[in-house]
């Protein structure tokens, strides 16, 4: 059989247990901060750059993107019982869940005027997702996003994003005591926009947090949804999903920092990628400290390349300092499209395109069915037929 | 009457020091209601002739023509001529991952029919034929060949073939891999298409087993790329006691 393998990927892979490597955050160029004068401007040979086209982020990693006013529009729709708030720079419950880990992060910590900030009261159960809104404008922004779910409250919480924006954010979840937090960040941008974003949770002692990116649209997306445990019994489920058109860059960067015992944590991501210099990057780092006897973990990352001249790197790490774990295991994979496949269906008599669509439903049906949120698998749905549309056309 | 001709066809495979020919002039002619073995040892070309007439992009035809009813199958794409009537029971079904059986069956249904089967009769007709086959009704929920048994494989291909009604039925070593209940409930659902007389059959085996259970009209005994004997059931009784041997050394020779 041909080598099922795109000749433009990698799939490096490590699983380290104990030694004495650096620890997987000890890798990067500089120790996270708040401020961006911290960090180095990249110059793209370091280890968290190496993959991502600097010259398309238009300055937000050298400073010379400076907010406009025009940038995006946010708003936030709620169910009663939730409270909504602008707050400025000094409000203290800004930068809980975790310091900025790259320079692009920090610029946008450190130059944010207003944060807005979604509190979910503790034991409230809310029945209706919230909804925020961020719309881009076509100017250059810095974004700062508080969603904070009290002791054993119940939220589902989609972001939305949308039009044209150069955008760099971070978003923080507090995931209380107890608490349940599924939260949806679409990237349905321009094929224009620029979004650096990162996505810290902070989850509480035995709190659940979901979390589903999903990424079509923009230029350049590059997400970096972290976790860390704030007490034992924690689980975070991370998913995502992916459709990385001709000349997209989507880069996705996750970290599960396992320092906590008796958490789980559950990461899956799924793309398609098509046309040329369509790229995308999965980088999957989850780290199981000393501390964190009884730790569950696992990782997958599978990319399904439907056309020539698209390129995958997709980088799975697992770093265990303890052995009294319960599991901990990765697996990534990249393959062509299944020309036996097609073979079949279409000998059944369904058309090259129809088959074609079957497959890549196929492919995400397992991880849209994760979501749980009707009206927005469905509308995930026609988006990947959409795409597959154009592909086809 | 539906008619398959197929007339002098050459087929080659591209391998690593240049196309290599497999099917050295094929002549073959299956009539709706006739049943025709074809026999022959491994490596003779009778997959590839399967699989080319289905049309699989593997294969390359470099001469000869395939008729369905006048009309060149050889121009059709895969879909058009299943469409046209032209069904392959395979011998390594694919698995399709996250595409369930029934959605499969019916997306089928409704390109070989030209319309969606009302959704009523159709869950009763996939239903019975399911029952026929012995298969559990939760089998319509898993996905397309994804961790089925050999026997479950093969029982889905020919559910495919009772809901599908093609004019011509090709069967590729559907009885490879079967234990013999199987192999009867299988050969039991070939035989009750063939009872419509609406059927032609082309049964690929390199085993006489199956033709204790589906009894076929007329032989043909495969080598070196091409039909080297034709006879009627009688043939088979031939090849059971004596095997290939005689046809290897003459296919290899000639």
């Amino acid at each position: 059989m041909a080598d099922n393998t795109p000749a433009g990927s990698t799939t490096d892979g490590a699983i380290q247990v104990g030694g004495p490597q650096q620890p997987i955050d000890a890798r990067v160029s500089a120790p996270a901060s708040y401020d961006v004068a911290d960090f180095p401007v990249p110059h793209g040979r370091e280890e968290e750059w190496r993959f991502t086209p600097l010259e398309r982020l238009r300055g937000l990693h050298d400073g010379t993107a400076v907010a406009d006013g025009a940038g995006v529009k946010v708003e936030v729709t709620a169910p009663e019982g939730v409270t909504v708030e602008t707050v400025g720079r000094d409000d203290a419950r800004l930068g809980k869940a975790g310091k900025p880990v790259d320079r692009v992060a920090a610029q946008a910590f450190s130059s944010f005027e207003k944060a807005s900030i979604v509190s979910v009261p503790k034991d409230t159960v809310l029945t209706e997702p919230v909804r925020i809104s961020v719309h881009g404008e076509g100017g250059v922004a810095f974004g700062h996003q508080v969603i904070e779910i009290g002791a054993f409250a119940e939220a589902v919480v989609v972001l939305d994003h949308t039009g044209d924006a150069t955008l760099a954010a971070n978003v923080e979840y507090l995931v209380g005591d107890g608490a349940k937090l599924t939260v949806v960040s679409v990237q349905d941008w321009d094929p224009t926009a620029v979004h650096a974003a990162q996505h810290s949770a902070l989850v509480g002692r035995d709190a659940s947090f979901k979390s589903v990116i999903v990424t079509f649209g923009g230029d350049l997306v590059r997400l970096h949804p972290r976790v860390v445990y704030a007490g034992p019994g924690g689980e975070a489920e991370l998913y995502g999903l992916y459709f990385t058109d001709q000349g997209q860059h989507q880069e996705h960067r996750l970290l599960v920092d396992h320092d906590t015992p008796h958490c789980r944590s559950n990461v899956a991501y799924k793309g398609a990628l098509q046309g040329k210099d369509a790229h995308a990057v999965w980088i999957g780092d989850v780290l199981i400290r000393a501390a964190a006897e009884g730790t569950d973990t696992y990782e997958l990352n599978r990319n399904l390349v439907l056309t020539d001249g698209a390129r995958v790197d997709s980088v799975p790490n697992l770093e265990i300092e303890t052995g009294e774990i319960v599991g901990a295991g990765h697996a990534s994979a990249t393959g062509r499209f299944d020309d036996e496949q097609l073979f079949y269906l279409m000998a059944r008599g369904i058309p090259a395109d129809e088959a074609r669509r079957l497959v890549v439903r196929g492919f995400f049906a397992e991880l849209v069915q994760q979501i749980g949120i009707p009206d927005l698998e469905e509308r995930l749905i026609a988006k990947i037929e959409a795409e597959l549309e154009a592909a086809v056309a | 009457m539906a008619t398959l001709e197929i007339h002098d066809l050459h087929v080659s495979v591209e391998a690593e020091n240049g196309p290599r020919e497999i099917l050295r002039g094929v002549d073959l002619t299956v009539k709706q209601g006739e049943t025709h073995a074809i026999m022959g040892p491994n490596g003779s070309g009778k997959s590839t002739l399967a699989y080319s007439l289905a049309g699989h992009p593997k294969y390359t035809i470099t001469g000869g023509t395939v008729t369905l009813d006048g009309e060149d199958v050889l121009e059709m794409s895969v879909d058009e001529r299943a469409r046209a009537g032209v069904f392959l029971a395979m011998q390594y079904p694919v698995e399709v991952p996250g595409v369930s059986v029934s959605n499969f069956l019916r997306t089928s249904a409704t390109a070989i029919r030209g319309e969606a089967p009302k959704l009523r009769t159709w869950v009763k007709e996939v239903k019975e034929a399911m029952e026929r086959l012995h298969m559990d009704p939760a089998f319509a929920e898993r996905n397309v060949n994804e961790g089925f048994s050999g026997g479950e494989k093969k029982r889905h291909e020919i559910l495919q073939l009772e809901l599908l009604k093609p004019k011509i039925a090709i069967l590729d070593e559907t009885d490879s891999g079967l234990d013999v209940d199987a192999l009867r409930q299988v050969s039991e659902g070939v035989n009750r298409v063939r009872d419509t007389g609406e059927v032609g059959t082309l049964l690929i085996t390199h085993y006489t087993r199956i033709l204790r259970y589906i009894k076929p009209d007329f032989v043909h005994v495969f080598s070196a790329g091409r039909i080297v004997e034709s006879g009627g059931a009688e043939l088979a009784d031939k090849l059971e006691n004596e095997g290939y041997e005689a046809y290897v050394k003459g296919g290899v020779t000639a």
